[in-house]
């Protein structure tokens, strides 16, 4: 099967700064998965030598508040002008954003601020009379993805481990699912565009693993904020998520890559769900299919420990996966906290008991 | 002596062809300059013209013009023109050089390049093809097979693809795809009785004669069936067919539908080549990069330089009749011209 990679990629390429960033945390993503970010930054300033500012004084950007109507547009654009407002304090230029609805979010601001300018000159009154603070738009925005994408040649260099079946030797099958607002809202701000993008298929072909397609591969993942975040609604939010594991399944993938906290968090949590609800799972045993995100797959593949990076909080357990891929782990360490104390483990990982 | 001043026409199609042949009649010198290594144009491409299936063969039959006065340069792409001294200069890029009284335009149409839809898969999903692969396979006298070599069960036609869609820069409409979507699906199901054939269409702007009766025909004799819906994305599946996701605008419905074989009907677009001829002189491109009209009632011919005119698809999409119309109407006004000029 002809699979999408970095070759289909003719329209898109955007600019991705290379070094000396700051970075817009998710809101969400620390409860989720909190070692995702933490190895990114990792990644970037131990693996890669790039400098990034990781400011504790920046706020959520309130782009799930924004999209459910509960924050006015003039509230989001006074938002992330402060952001902006600190990373100028900070002398920073090149913004990194890890959460893609906050992706989606700046973009659509600084869209709004080209096509309107009055619409910046109140966000710029306004944060000034509730901050005192000036801001500059940044020179550049990228997704943690992007800069992850960058130098996924030099990862691929300096990782030990590769996106391989080490006892059959074949490349791990890995289907990508690309979060919406990464390209759908603005495809030049994506790499390779919104139709094929190809942010993920090129780090899973730069690992050495084989990217797959698959027919719902665009389809969203249920995360859209008006379904889940209203009750009654959740079974839209859930059946989406069902449409896409339906799809996948006959490609039986070895892998889930996804580059949006929510993705990442419904891919893996609605699997144990569909699986209560209707007894069954989408991969060949119990347990369902993995599902990672970007930054937590280099840091399996650069050496780190994946109980030091938060790979337990995954409903899916990882363990099979790390065994395929030959990643040495200590199973007993999986659930110790910081201080190496033990924690109650759940009563159980996967999707079937 | 009038009737011995030179015309060039850059464009060697239909429109070009027979502008040529009515020009020489009436006694000009003509030079028409091709780009190609052959004349006729995108007619070379297509296996049979709507709505009576007639063969494009037998239009370029009665156009190739003969006559001692007429002389032909293939493969050169006129790059610039110039007016000096009531004459028009011609430059390629190879240095030739040509001088005319009066120039007539027919630089004709390009197709949509459908690999711009990235959403509709062609170039990506091998079972997805344009309506001009189509032609050249029907024209090759093959049958049309999947790519691993079946007789499809089931082909879904899409129909604007580049055509009115602001997104790609289209906003016009290609007036020429629906009754070429309705000829195509007639085609497939005389080539392949078993086959379900489906067209996916936004209007169906049959405006021509004998086009209503074509598009009934399709859906009582061949059982065609006719959606009105949007494609919004294809998919393929692990068998290489391909899964469409519309909207049944009719039922007000999203639907997915399961096909063999998807063939996108391709808009037109103006020639690539007009945006260079229009510097150093006075023609200009409409909204829809084609060239304007001095009148686009009563002077369609007349570009905005005088003494420069148009004929056929360089002013809008044209069908084939209404092509040699426009040529005939063209050759005309470049006589007035001329006529005028001499007295």
């Amino acid at each position: 099967m002809k699979t999408l990679n970095s070759d289909n990629q003719q329209l898109f390429d955007k600019e991705i700064a290379g070094d000396d960033y700051y970075y817009l945390r998710s809101c969400i993503r620390q409860n989720f998965f909190p070692g995702a970010e933490k190895v990114f930054l990792d990644i970037l300033t131990q693996k890669l030598g790039r400098k990034i500012i990781d400011d504790e004084h920046h706020t959520t950007c309130s782009g799930i508040g924004y999209h459910t109507d509960i924050v006015p547009f003039d509230t989001f654009q006074a938002i992330i002008a402060r952001q902006f407002a600190l990373m100028k304090e900070k002398g920073a230029v090149n913004a990194v954003v890890s959460c893609i609805t906050s992706f989606g979010g700046y973009h659509e601001v600084l869209e709004t601020w080209k096509e309107f300018p009055e619409e910046k000159r109140k966000a710029q009154e306004n944060l000034k009379k509730a901050t005192g603070r000036d801001f500059d738009v940044p020179k550049n925005i990228a997704h943690a993805c992007d800069i992850i994408y960058k130098y996924r040649h030099e990862i691929a260099r300096l990782a030990p481990y590769k996106l391989v079946n080490t006892h059959t030797g074949e490349p791990l099958r890995v289907v990508d699912h690309v979060g919406c607002h990464y390209a759908k809202i603005f495809p030049d701000k994506a790499v390779g565009g919104a139709e094929k993008t190809t942010v993920l298929t090129a780090m899973i072909e730069a690992w050495g693993g084989q990217p797959v397609n698959y027919p719902e591969r665009r389809h969203c993942c249920g995360f859209g904020f008006r379904h889940y975040l209203v009750k009654p609604n959740r079974s839209y939010s859930i059946s989406n998520a069902r449409k896409k594991f339906e799809s996948m399944q006959p490609y039986r993938p070895d892998l889930i890559l996804t580059n949006c906290p929510g993705c990442n968090m419904f891919l893996d949590r609605w699997q144990y769900a569909l699986a209560q609800i209707e007894g069954k799972t989408y991969s060949d045993d119990k347990n369902g299919i993995p599902v990672l995100s970007y930054e937590e797959l280099a840091g399996l593949l650069l050496g780190y420990d994946p109980w030091h990076i938060g790979l337990q909080m995954h409903q899916v357990d990882l363990e099979p996966l790390l065994k395929r891929m030959g990643i040495a782990y200590s199973a007993e360490a999986k659930y110790r906290n910081a201080k190496g104390i033990p924690m109650t483990p759940p009563k159980f990982t996967g999707c079937l008991e | 002596m009038t009737k011995k001043k030179h015309i060039a026409i850059i464009g060697g199609g239909i429109a070009g062809l027979e502008a040529g042949s009515v020009l020489t009649r009436q006694g000009y010198k003509v030079t028409i300059i091709e780009k190609e290594n052959k004349t006729g144009g995108l007619l070379n491409h297509w296996s049979s013209l709507f709505p009576d299936f007639s063969l494009p063969g037998e239009v370029l039959a009665r156009i190739q013009p003969e006559n001692p006065d007429l002389t032909l340069i293939h493969n050169t792409c006129i790059e610039s023109i110039k007016k000096e001294n009531g004459r028009f200069e011609l430059f390629d890029k190879r240095h030739l050089k040509l001088y005319a009284d009066a120039l007539l335009l027919a630089t004709g149409l390009s197709v949509f390049d459908a690999s711009l839809k990235e959403e509709y898969g062609y170039g990506l999903f091998i079972n997805v093809i344009t309506s001009s692969d189509f032609e050249r396979i029907h024209k090759a006298g093959q049958k049309l097979l999947t790519a691993q070599g079946d007789p499809p069960k089931r082909v879904a036609i899409i129909h604007c693809v580049g055509s009115r869609d602001a997104k790609v820069g289209n906003g016009y409409c290609s007036k020429v795809c629906c009754i070429t979507g309705v000829k195509q699906a007639i085609a497939i199901s005389r080539m392949l009785p078993e086959c379900e054939v489906f067209n996916f269409y936004m209007d169906l702007r049959l405006y021509g004669s004998k086009y209503d009766a074509l598009y009934l025909e399709a859906q009582k004799r061949h059982q065609i069936q006719f959606i009105r819906g949007r494609l919004s994305e294809v998919s393929e599946n692990q068998d290489q067919s391909l899964q469409l996701k519309a909207e049944d605008t009719l039922q007000g419905r999203p639907l997915r539908m399961q096909a063999d074989m998807i063939l996108l009907l391709t808009g037109l677009e103006a020639a690539r080549q007009n945006e260079n001829l229009c510097k150093n002189n006075h023609l200009e491109l409409d909204e829809n990069r084609f060239f304007k009209s001095e009148n686009m009632q009563y002077h369609r011919n007349c570009s905005r330089q005088e003494g420069i005119f148009m004929a056929g698809s360089c002013i809008c999409p044209m069908s084939v009749n209404e092509t040699l119309d426009s040529a005939r109407s063209a050759a005309i006004e470049v006589d007035n011209y001329l006529t005028q000029k001499e007295r």
